[in-house]
């Protein structure tokens, strides 16, 4: 702001003089110029956080697709004489197998089972795996591969003569359904999958009732009175009740800032080591993996249940809150104790409420990495989680681990995950919005 | 005369059946308490939370600093953090956090509170609804996708500026800025919340006297509710100093003093993650000293929400 114009100097003041005329018509023409200007600025840093937002998501697309080059030590054509494998009847295959082979490798082969009698398809991965060999000796980002074709050509046919390009997409049917591997062109998240989705069910069952509980008891009991006042004791108890009562708020606020890393600390030193015997499963007999030593779905789940209890707490209170006085006043003058107020009126009432805060919850649980680090989940595993007591990987476990490798292939397969963890998060937040508007739909009508 | 009939029998029933008078004190209801307590217990499980953070972080710190090789004074002014050899001074993880966090706020601040007042002053309904949504999914995108980010695209891209001889591969710079990113959302809808709170007979004032709408956003409205604004961002500021996944990709696995945001140096959080992602056995002073630092960011971000905490409630400009 141009402070000759809109602050008039003292000597002005005192003549009590103001831009007249022309000078009015600049000082608006320039200050409406100026604010102009800074709209535009604000806007453009609107548009800079969606900007960011439309890079990220390329980043990722772009390294979940591209290309691949891949070369074979044999090639098919050369090995059948120009017919493709397929075509190729099951005697011409075993033939293919005994002439090319060693001996030792086919006398292993049979002693597993006989060439002769392993169907067409068996022969073919045989085949494949034996002596077409394909291997992948290059990959390309989308861009690369789209926009620079080119070059990635003239440099393959310097590099690798006989490797040919191929689109591929890391995302596939297979890389959903296959488990891990250490071979970045096998492996698949399944077993990350389950165990996201385990653990994701096994915080909503031990936080949402007690999420949903604490709000109530805030919300709804906070000023209750549930000793006798008319002793000494009673007013006493009363009276710190009622101090807890406020601390707890306090409390829940400062928790919900606590860094998601010290809650992993507090799960590792508790769920996993102190409470070993529960989170195992010895306690009850039942833990099959004794390498697990308490790091454990059920150890991982606990901990994340306390980390999003806070927002639990704070949009369930929301929702309680929202709930008409006038409501809870019907059902009391109809002679309905508080119990059956809170259960029956304010809780149905609140319900949709609740949903969509616990929405913002699951989705929390479903991307926080780092206390599923600190507690303990494994990156190698391969079998799919057998019960809460197993060991266990979670997709951004997997991403975190798959991004911190140096190879390019692993750096795909990051991307690939994190496509999956995205469309699983949109999945649950879409499930979640429906059943939140089904019943809101019901409380209406 | 039915009705009248009827009531004379029963006033002369009632009193042989209720001789003592009524008692109109609350009847104890067993059920309706044992729900009670049971909505308390729940309730009372983030205290349970709080007092197990300080309970579990003080105790192993304490067997942290009982250990021969460290000492509280060292701990705090020297700048060599390796455990290999014994030395343990938490300057080199501290400096990298509040570099990280430094940068993050030098992004977030500006498009943040940028965005906030374009969203509460001058963006129409229509274009609110679309952009408030996109800045949430923004917000909700898991961190270590973030870090994904930092690591496969913003640091290539700084080390085709600046050289990639002057920028390492981990470096401070990509993770602070992409943590910034990460934090912009959250300074936005804060600080939009606070300012669309401001009452709008004061902006109406401001049009009345003849002021543009930037003059009324900037001299009128932001002032008005700078204290949720710096709330927000100080509630931003704890957010970076937590943040795990984008360091610990990003930002380098050496604990490092150095103020050159081009080189690799680990920060609290990153260290913690990385010592505990191994099996890491108990009773060492690897695992004890994870304890020690994570103490320390505790205390770091505690005081941080409770300063944002104290701005709102005793600065707040309190309007009708």
């Amino acid at each position: 702001m141009s402070a000759e114009l809109t602050q008039p100097t003292s000597g002005e003041r005192s003549s009590g003089t103001l831009p007249e005329g022309e000078d009015i018509r600049k000082n608006v023409a320039g200050r409406q110029r100026r604010g102009k200007i800074y709209q535009g600025l604000l806007f453009a840093t609107t548009l800079i956080a969606i900007f960011i937002l439309g890079l990220l998501l390329f980043n990722v697309i772009n390294d979940a697709f591209g290309g691949v080059a891949i070369q074979s030590t044999t090639e098919e054509e050369t090995l059948t004489g120009g017919r493709p494998l397929d075509e190729l009847s099951q005697p011409e295959l075993v033939l293919l197998l005994e002439e090319n082979l060693r001996s030792r490798v086919l006398g292993n082969l049979n002693r597993e089972q006989p060439l002769a009698e392993r169907d067409a398809a068996a022969l073919i991965d045989l085949i494949n795996a034996e002596l077409i060999q394909p291997e992948l000796v290059e990959i390309y980002t989308l861009t690369e591969y789209l926009f620079n074709r080119e070059a990635i050509l003239a440099e393959l046919a310097e590099d690798y003569p006989r490797a040919e390009l191929e689109f591929k997409s890391w995302v596939s049917g297979d890389f959903v359904t296959e488990p891990m591997s250490s071979q970045p062109v096998d492996a698949g998240v399944r077993t990350a999958l389950f165990g996201t989705l385990w653990m994701l069910a096994m915080t909503v069952v031990i936080a949402f009732p007690l999420g949903i509980g604490a709000a109530i008891f805030i919300e709804e009991y906070e000023d209750a009175k549930p000793f006798d006042e008319r002793k000494a004791w009673g007013r006493f108890l009363n009276k710190s009740l009622v101090r807890i009562n406020s601390l707890i708020g306090l409390n829940i606020y400062n928790l919900s800032g606590v860094p998601s890393i010290i809650y992993g600390i507090l799960g590792l030193a508790i769920f996993v080591r102190a409470l070993e015997p529960l989170t195992s499963g010895s306690l009850f007999g039942v833990g099959g993996d004794a390498t697990a030593n308490g790091r454990t779905i059920i150890a991982a789940s606990m901990t994340m249940a306390l980390l999003i209890l806070p927002i639990v707490i704070i949009s369930s209170q929301e929702a309680v809150r929202a709930v008409p006085s006038s409501l809870r006043q019907a059902s009391y003058g109809l002679g309905a104790t508080k119990w059956q107020t809170v259960s029956r009126i304010v809780l149905p009432n609140a319900l949709p409420g609740i949903l969509t805060g616990t929405i913002l919850a699951m989705s929390r649980a479903i991307g926080e990495t780092a206390p599923l680090i600190v507690v303990g989940a494994s990156t190698f595993i391969v079998t799919d989680p057998s019960g809460p007591f197993s060991k266990f990987t979670a997709l951004p476990i997997q991403i975190y681990n798959w991004t911190s490798r140096p190879q390019d292939e692993f750096r795909a397969i990051a991307a690939a995950a994190i496509i999956v963890l995205l469309v699983l998060l949109l999945s649950v937040n879409a499930v979640a919005i429906i059943i939140r508007n089904n019943l809101r739909a019901k409380r209406v009508s | 005369m039915a009705d009248q009939a009827r009531i004379s029998t029963e006033a002369a029933v009632l009193p042989t059946v209720t001789t003592r008078p009524v008692d109109l004190r609350k009847r104890l209801r067993i059920n309706e308490t044992i729900i009670q307590s049971l909505l308390f217990l729940s309730a009372f499980i983030s205290i349970f939370t709080t007092l197990g953070i300080v309970y579990v972080l003080g105790q192993e710190s304490l067997k942290f600093f009982a250990d021969p090789a460290v000492d509280l004074w060292e701990f705090f002014t020297t700048t060599v953090w390796q455990p290999q050899i014994g030395q343990f001074g938490i300057l080199p993880l501290v400096n990298a956090t509040l570099m990280v966090s430094f940068i993050a706020m030098l992004v977030a601040v500006p498009l943040g509170i940028g965005a906030a007042i374009y969203l509460s002053e001058y963006a129409s309904e229509r274009v609110r609804g679309f952009l408030k949504p996109l800045l949430e999914v923004l917000a909700g995108i898991p961190t270590v996708v973030y870090g994904f980010f930092a690591l496969t695209f913003v640091t290539p891209f700084l080390r085709s500026i600046f050289g990639a001889n002057t920028v390492s591969i981990y470096n401070d710079l990509a993770a602070g800025l992409v943590v910034g990113v990460l934090i912009t959302p959250l300074i936005a809808t804060l600080s939009e919340d606070a300012l669309s709170s401001v009452p709008s007979s004061l902006r109406q004032a401001s049009f009345g006297l003849g002021a543009t709408r930037w003059e009324t956003s900037i001299r009128v409205v932001l002032p008005a509710a700078l204290s949720g604004v710096i709330a927000a961002c100080i509630v931003a500021m704890s957010r970076a100093v937590g943040e795990t996944m984008v360091v610990a990709l990003a930002a380098g696995a050496s604990p490092n003093f150095t103020f050159n945001p081009f080189q690799p140096a680990e920060t609290m959080t990153g260290h913690i993650a990385r010592i505990s992602g191994g099996d890491l056995s108990y009773n060492t002073i690897d695992y004890t000293s994870i304890f020690a630092i994570g103490l320390v960011l505790f205390f770091i971000t505690l005081i941080l929400n409770i300063l944002s905490r104290i701005i709102v409630s005793r600065f707040r400009e309190v309007y009708e």
